[in-house]
């Protein structure tokens, strides 16, 4: 026995032995110098070259990989550096999925919508534009028609035109009811294809908010390769080996990343003349933030879209680049707001609530939970990008900030007193106030912001502690309505104000809110007026105006729900590979410099078609 | 022998079946919704939420009573089908084990045996070799107690970042499409080696003592005494007191080969490893009732097979044993 088991130990020594030299010249080394030495050094020098070369790709890992020239037969399977684009910060997990019409698992196939699969029309949040994309031109032609053409001479990426009836085709696929943009067809009334490069959409109440909305996030699937597919391989099935219209191809993946090619015959390089610049993305999944950070130091990831706490410092000395130079140093993607639960005692007293937003310490939150990387919100919680819709002069009258003396005059005013003299007031009615403001677990920057909301809030004399549920649980306090208060972001980069405010006044109020108006705020007033927003043509740009400023006085007037601060467009480059990245600089392009799914049609892809290889 | 054996397959299945049950109600017992979490990862449009919600409770088979659920459950696995993962979807839950264990496999197996082998070897020698055993047992005391996490990010950061010779995540380069040369091959090795070394470490501190101490034992023991006295070479009392110790170690040798399924989770952190690790962390986090059955069914599986050769190995290693069945049997 003895001997059998020393003979298997030995092949495992024999396998440790050649792992310890493993970081000693690798074959890919040698080969590298074969091909670079192989006329002017004999075999007998290759090993003092060997270690030459080794030392000095320790010191200059990327110079020594940009330098490193494959054989023809390896170029298939080794990248070059200097025309891949690394990223980061979008997948989570292992790819499971290229189906345009799963958008959940989007983010770990992340460019199956935007690179593989396009849309009608990109939308740039920047400068708040409808960018026409595969269509032409879309115009209302009354008030329940719209009128959309494609352009001439897309192809998809197996040679077949791009036509109506592709696009015809997937908005009908909407009639499944697994499929995200279903409810639309509760309004929308038919779609027809006039010719091969016009169609014609006829509405029953049409909302035009959401209409535009789609038109930049609904991936156009082409219907000679999808027509015969079930409904359940349509809704639920892999769709492995994408065809598309996109800039680049699906490649591979593995566990850990995805590889997309460049489509060398893709329409708008012909009719556009945009070019994306990498011929590869390869986009990696890091299992945790600080092996990201490690990559990006190293310059391993030209691009991360990770949360990267304290990457100011890294900003200040030039290890990265970020958009803008100075604090926020990152562009606002989404606000967290604040959620009471209104049906709770006593957050349904809008004093209390007033109270609270005046009570909560937000330049902490921003100074100190997140180093400066993000800015605090304005107090209607429209993003910077849709900052033209605040009135501003209702956030005068009746906007906060932290104001901890304003917070105790409102919560004595309105009769809230500390009665036991615990140092915590009680309510009107003399009942204890013991609340709880929760996070899920794990989300660490989250977890300092509520820890700082309830220490200010304590402060100001309200009882809150903080509490960080599993995400499983938070996720069914959420929607079931059971907690007290809560952080929340689901409302993002937009075209409309309607996006943020469908978040915050989601109606009717049923037993499960699954996405909005989690602290039931129950006010027919603000619900018919986020009706008339939704059906308000995104060209009455006063008419939009008008009503988001009464919206915006009655949110202000009862408080219930305080927006906080802007979760940033997390996004870090370095400059050794790939330049000309998006910064505010007027010399640099103004795109958003974001891998996350959903982004690549906001300006991500544009961002691709303006990087420069580094000489 | 056979009624010996007999016995424990029957402890076995009934362990099977009841530990198999657990499996499938702790996840149920889990506060949350999986289609809810799984949902609220979209941007979804608030009517569609709705509308999604229950066309994909019912997809996953979760609007039927749970005892339905339940013998569902037991007439798919029998048919080999352990569902469609939710936090993974679609994939079905199978397919998504079968690409991530083979990486575990292939960092633990390695680390588990050599770490044993070794471990036992130097503990035995630390054992009876003074100089040793104060130089390199606290060593190993000091592996063993270090924090993996702390121990993973410093071996990451030195070799990683700081000297630049060892990669830092994935399992091969991402300059590198997977095929047949000695490029590729080096480059899973290059970067399999700091995980590999960082278990290796851990492991290798446990065994060393764990023997050391077990060897002081039998050195001690009676029959050791007495064939001192009777004047039996040192080297043989030795080996006897070598065979005896390993006894314990190869308890212990094979529940870590049986767990082996779980994945080594903080490694796969650290290094960004891909593995089953880090996604039994997500499935459980995400709820998805599917993948975590499927997880812990493969990990089942592993203890009590596990458990089943440390049955048979101590038949072969342990006279006793087989000198207890021939007693029970006659």
């Amino acid at each position: 026995m003895s001997k059998r088991v020393v003979s298997v130990m030995s092949l495992f020594v024999i396998l440790s032995l050649l792992a310890a030299c493993a970081p000693s010249p690798t074959p890919q080394i040698v080969e590298k110098v074969v091909t670079k030495e192989v006329e002017k050094t004999v075999i007998a020098t290759v090993e003092v070259e060997k270690k030459v070369v080794e030392t000095v790709e320790v010191e200059k890992p990327v110079e020594v990989v940009v330098t490193a020239t494959p054989s023809a037969e390896e170029a298939e399977v080794a990248y070059k550096r200097n025309e891949t684009l690394y990223t980061s910060g979008a997948a989570w997990g292992p790819p499971s999925d290229w189906n345009p019409f799963i958008t959940w698992s989007k983010a770990n196939t992340s460019g199956t919508i935007g690179l593989v699969y396009e849309t009608l029309f990109l939308y740039d949040p920047l400068a708040d534009k409808m960018i026409p994309w595969l269509a032409e031109s879309g115009t209302w032609s009354d008030a329940n028609t719209y009128d959309l053409k494609l352009r001439q001479g897309i192809t998809w990426s197996d040679g077949q035109p791009l036509t109506a009836a592709d696009v015809v085709f997937t908005f009908e696929l909407g009639k499944y009811a697994g499929i995200w943009f279903n409810p639309m067809w509760k309004w929308l009334n038919s779609a027809t294809a006039l010719s091969d490069y016009e169609v014609q959409f006829k509405f029953t109440n049409p909302l035009y908010q959401e209409w535009d909305n789609n038109l930049y996030n609904i991936a156009i699937v082409p219907k000679h390769l999808w027509e015969g597919r079930t409904e359940e391989e349509v809704t639920s099935g892999a769709n492995e080996n994408p065809i598309g219209s996109g800039a680049y191809l699906y490649e591979t993946h593995s566990e850990d990343r995805n590889v997309w090619v460049r489509n060398e015959n893709w329409w708008a390089t012909k009719l556009l003349n945009l070019k994306p610049a990498p011929k590869r993305i390869v986009d990696i999944r890091f299992s945790s933030n600080n092996v990201a950070l490690g990559a990006v130091i190293k310059g391993e990831v030209d691009l991360s879209n990770n949360f990267l706490p304290g990457i100011a410092t890294l900003a200040e000395k030039g290890y990265v680049q970020t958009y803008f130079a100075g604090p926020p140093y990152m562009l606002s993607a989404n606000t967290a707001v604040l959620f009471l639960n209104t049906t709770k005692k006593p957050m349904d007293d809008p004093a209390f609530r007033k109270a609270l937003a005046f009570a909560i310490n937000t330049p902490d939150i921003v100074n100190v939970a997140y180093a400066n990387l993000v800015k605090a919100a304005n107090p209607t919680g429209l993003l910077p990008s849709l900052e033209k819709y605040v009135d501003q002069d209702v956030v005068a009258r009746l906007g906060f900030s932290y104001d901890p003396a304003k917070a105790k005059k409102i919560l004595a005013d309105a009769g809230y007193k500390d009665v036991n003299g615990d140092g915590f007031v009680e309510a009107p009615d003399g009942s204890a106030i013991a609340l709880k403001v929760t996070c899920p677990f794990g989300w660490t920057d989250w977890m300092e912001a509520i820890r700082i909301i309830a220490t200010s809030a304590q402060a100001a004399g309200i009882n809150i502690q903080d509490e960080t549920p599993d995400y499983g649980a938070w996720n069914t306090a959420l929607t079931t309505g059971t907690f007290d208060m809560t952080l929340n972001n689901w409302a993002g980069m937009s075209n409309t104000p309607w996006t943020l405010y469908n978040l915050l006044f989601r109606h009717p109020i049923v037993e499960v809110m699954g996405s909005g108006n989690f602290g039931r705020y129950d006010n027919q007033q603000i619900f018919d007026l986020v009706d008339q927003l939704a059906a308000t043509p995104s060209s009455d740009e006063a008419g939009m105006k008008a009503i988001c400023s009464k919206i915006q006085e009655l949110m202000l007037t009862e408080m219930p729900v305080i927006p906080l601060w802007y979760n940033g467009l997390w996004a870090q480059y370095s400059n050794l590979v790939w330049t000309n990245w998006p910064t505010e600089a007027a010399d640099t392009p103004n795109t958003l410099p974001s891998t996350w799914s959903g982004y690549w049609q906001m300006g991500g892809l544009l961002t691709l078609t303006t990087l420069k290889p580094v000489e | 022998m056979r009624r010996y054996f007999g016995r424990k397959l029957l402890i076995y299945v009934l362990t099977f079946f009841l530990a198999v049950t657990i499996d499938w109600l702790i996840p149920r017992f889990m506060p949350g919704d999986p289609v809810q979490t799984m949902l609220s990862r979209a941007a979804l449009h608030a009517e569609a939420r709705e509308v999604m919600y229950g066309y994909y409770v019912r997809a996953f088979g979760l609007d039927v009573p749970l005892w339905q659920q339940y013998l569902n459950f037991w007439n798919a696995l029998f048919h080999g089908d352990l569902g469609t993962s939710v936090y993974l979807f679609p994939q079905p839950v199978v397919k998504v084990i079968m690409r991530a264990v083979p990486y575990d496999i292939l960092l633990l197996l390695p680390a588990i045996l050599l770490s044993w082998f070794a471990g036992n070897h130097f503990g035995a020698i630390a054992a009876r070799t003074r100089w040793l055993d104060n130089t390199l047992l606290p060593v190993g005391y000091i592996l063993t107690a270090t924090p993996y996490m702390w121990l993973g990010i410093l071996l990451a950061w030195v070799f990683g970042i700081v000297l630049g010779i060892f990669p830092i995540a994935g399992a091969y380069s991402f300059e590198l499409r997977p095929h047949l040369s000695g490029a590729f091959l080096a480059s899973l090795l290059k970067h399999w080696f700091l995980p590999f070394a960082s278990i290796f470490l851990v492991k290798f501190g446990g065994w060393a003592i764990g023997m050391r101490n077990m060897i002081i034992y039998e050195l001690e023991s009676d029959y050791a005494h007495y064939l001192e006295a009777l004047g039996t070479p040192r080297k043989l009392i030795r080996k006897y007191a070598f065979r005896n110790a390993i006894l314990p170690q190869i308890t212990g040798l094979a529940l870590d080969l049986g767990v082996i399924v779980a994945g080594a989770l903080v490694t796969e952190v650290v290094f960004s490893y891909p593995g089953i690790g880090y996604l039994i962390l997500q499935a459980i986090q995400n709820q998805d009732y599917f993948l975590i059955q499927g997880c812990f069914l493969f990990i089942i599986i592993g203890v009590l097979l596990a458990n089943f050769a440390i049955d048979i190995a101590y038949v072969i290693v342990d006279p006793r044993t087989r000198l207890g069945m021939t007693g029970e049997g006659a």
